[in-house]
């Protein structure tokens, strides 16, 4: 696997040490920074408290009543080479995304279709033909940070914002296309609805999508859409 | 058996040290802001360090006590009173059934704890009873306190036939007369102007009128990078100080989110977020350098006292 940049160390305040792996965004890069995740969620250490996965770096909170900022980097470069000897170029699992696209659940298809010079199904085709790699979780519980989107389909967000997007909008802003995990205001062109929840504090763990993980949106029809929600929402 | 609230004041929330191990989920880790008055308040009453109380913002709430009980009064000094008269505030104090707990004016500090005997009945979410408002869970109902309210306890008030007149040495709790805030050198410290640097130490910074459990926008000489950088969002945490694209300073408070993709200037050290979580729209900042190995030391002096503390507290429970 190619390697990446090489990796640096630095502080975030007084609990926390970032490992920083390049300055690009790249699934290669993605794919250390899972690796270091599974790592650390199969090999804790003492006074380890939680970490944080971005596009480039991970950041990991320590317990400095427990343990130090260079305790805590010699074990972490011990680990990394560790596991940068045993990464493997493999495929993530997909994740489909199940999702009724237009109508009231998608009031700015037509949007995006006028601004793409093609017709709603083509958005939806190229919406759905695309696998997307979930970079990151952040902004809101659970909101995944794709990358993949068509750039045939890539529009503006909108000038004003809306007051209230419902749970589960999917969205394409910019050159990114996203789901709303919870109610919200905000300024994406909503192209359709998923009936899955991204979030539920009930399920552990409590965001469906990690860091990670592979995606594809998959169009599905009122129908399918109500009965998909029924059992989301009994379990 | 608990607390009926009358008025639920301007921003009373329920709130315990945070929630933990769930950023990587995008889920904030909340909590109280003044997490060293909370730590303190249940410390009195010989509760775990991770019970909830209630965090007051200014203007206080109004809150009937259905039964006995004994609470502890933390952190910003708000005026409480019981049936209007003044209630010493660092010490267990016994609130009979059927007295009204409220607050006056903000005499020093914005933000209050009250914690009880054994902690409040509320079921956690995700490990925690602290508040997330955005996100509507956790703390009670998911929501700040309002009228109508109904708070139960974990347990009825046992009277154990002792006294409780141990109070708190207050040299463990930061003056807030003072406006130094000691910070470390951010992760994009290094990216900004010399001037810049010079003003973030020399000036003083102010914190506007938006400032809330988010954060607080500060007011001050601009804060400019040496050449213009595209930043990709990265994680964030309590005290973090971004720099927006016009060169405002922006620190993030305990409702911060998981990541940000401004730069990082500075980040304040966790001895002194109490201070700052105790300081209003207004109010001038000072910053001070500090290495990592004094914000360390800061660190462990708080708790150090902390246990020297709550050593004193069991002798005389004993």
């Amino acid at each position: 696997m190619k390697t990446v940049e090489p990796i640096q160390y630095y502080p975030l305040g007084d609990n926390a040490i970032v490992i920083q792996l390049g300055n690009e965004i790249s699934e290669s890069i993605q794919h250390h920074i899972s690796s270091i995740c599974s790592f650390l969620e199969d090999y804790s250490f003492e006074g380890l408290i939680e970490y944080v996965p971005a596009f480039t770096s991970i950041t990991i909170f320590y317990d400095a009543l427990v343990t130090d900022y260079g305790g805590v980097q010699s074990l972490l470069e011990e680990m990394l080479q560790e596991i940068m000897e045993g990464i493997e170029e493999e495929e993530a699992p997909i994740v489909e995304i199940p999702v009724l696209y237009g109508g009231t659940q998608g009031p700015d298809l037509s949007y995006v279709a006028n601004h793409a010079g093609i017709s709603e199904a083509e958005v939806i085709a190229l919406h759905t033909a695309g696998e997307y790699l979930v970079y990151m979780i952040g902004f809101a519980p659970g909101f995944p940070y794709l990358g993949g989107l068509n750039e045939k389909i890539a529009v503006p967000r909108k000038e004003t914002p809306r007051g209230k997007i419902a749970a589960g909008a999917v969205g394409i802003a910019g050159a990114q296309t996203g789901i709303y995990p919870i109610e919200t205001p905000g300024g994406w062109q909503i192209i359709g609805q998923t009936p899955l929840k991204l979030f539920d504090v009930e399920r552990q763990p409590p965001a469906l999508l990690k860091a990670g993980n592979k995606l594809r949106f998959v169009a599905i029809s009122a129908a399918e859409f109500e009965k998909i929600k029924r059992q989301s929402d009994g379990d | 058996m608990g607390i009926k609230v009358i008025k639920g004041g301007l921003l009373t929330t329920v709130q315990d040290l945070g929630r933990k191990g769930y950023r990587k989920d995008g889920i904030i880790v909340s909590g109280a802001m003044d997490t060293l008055a909370l730590e303190i308040g249940n410390l009195l009453l010989g509760n775990d360090a991770a019970e909830a109380g209630l965090e007051c913002t200014l203007l206080g709430p109004k809150l009937l006590f259905e039964t006995d009980q004994l609470v502890a009064i933390t952190g910003g000094n708000l005026s409480p009173m019981v049936d209007d008269k003044p209630v010493k505030m660092w010490r267990p104090v016994f609130i009979p059934g059927g007295s009204v707990l409220s607050f006056g004016s903000a005499v020093a500090g914005c933000r209050s704890y009250l914690t009880v005997s054994g902690g409040f009945d509320l079921p956690k979410v995700l490990g925690s009873y602290s508040t997330y408002l955005k996100a509507g869970f956790g703390g009670y109902k998911g929501r700040a306190l309002k009228n109508e309210d109904e708070l139960s306890f974990k347990k009825a008030y046992e009277p154990k036939g002792g006294v409780f007149n141990w109070s708190v040495g207050l040299q463990l709790y930061p003056e807030f007369n003072d406006n130094e805030i000691r910070v470390m050198k951010g992760p994009e410290y290094e990216l900004f102007t010399g001037q810049s640097i010079a003003a973030l130490f020399n000036e003083y910074y102010m914190i506007t009128k938006e400032a809330d459990r988010m954060g607080y926008r500060l007011e001050g000489a601009a804060l400019l990078l040496t050449e213009p950088k595209e930043m990709l969002s990265s994680a964030v945490t309590f005290g973090t100080i971004q720099v927006t694209s016009n060169g405002a300073a922006i620190l993030l408070m305990a409702d911060h989110q998981t990541t940000g993709g401004y730069p990082r200037i500075l980040q304040v050290i966790t001895a002194d977020l109490t201070k700052l979580a105790q300081m209003r729209s207004g109010q001038q900042i000072r910053f001070k350098l500090v290495t990592l190995a004094e914000a360390r030391q800061a660190m462990l002096h708080t708790e150090m006292q902390l246990k020297q503390l709550k050593q004193t507290i069991t002798l005389k429970q004993i």
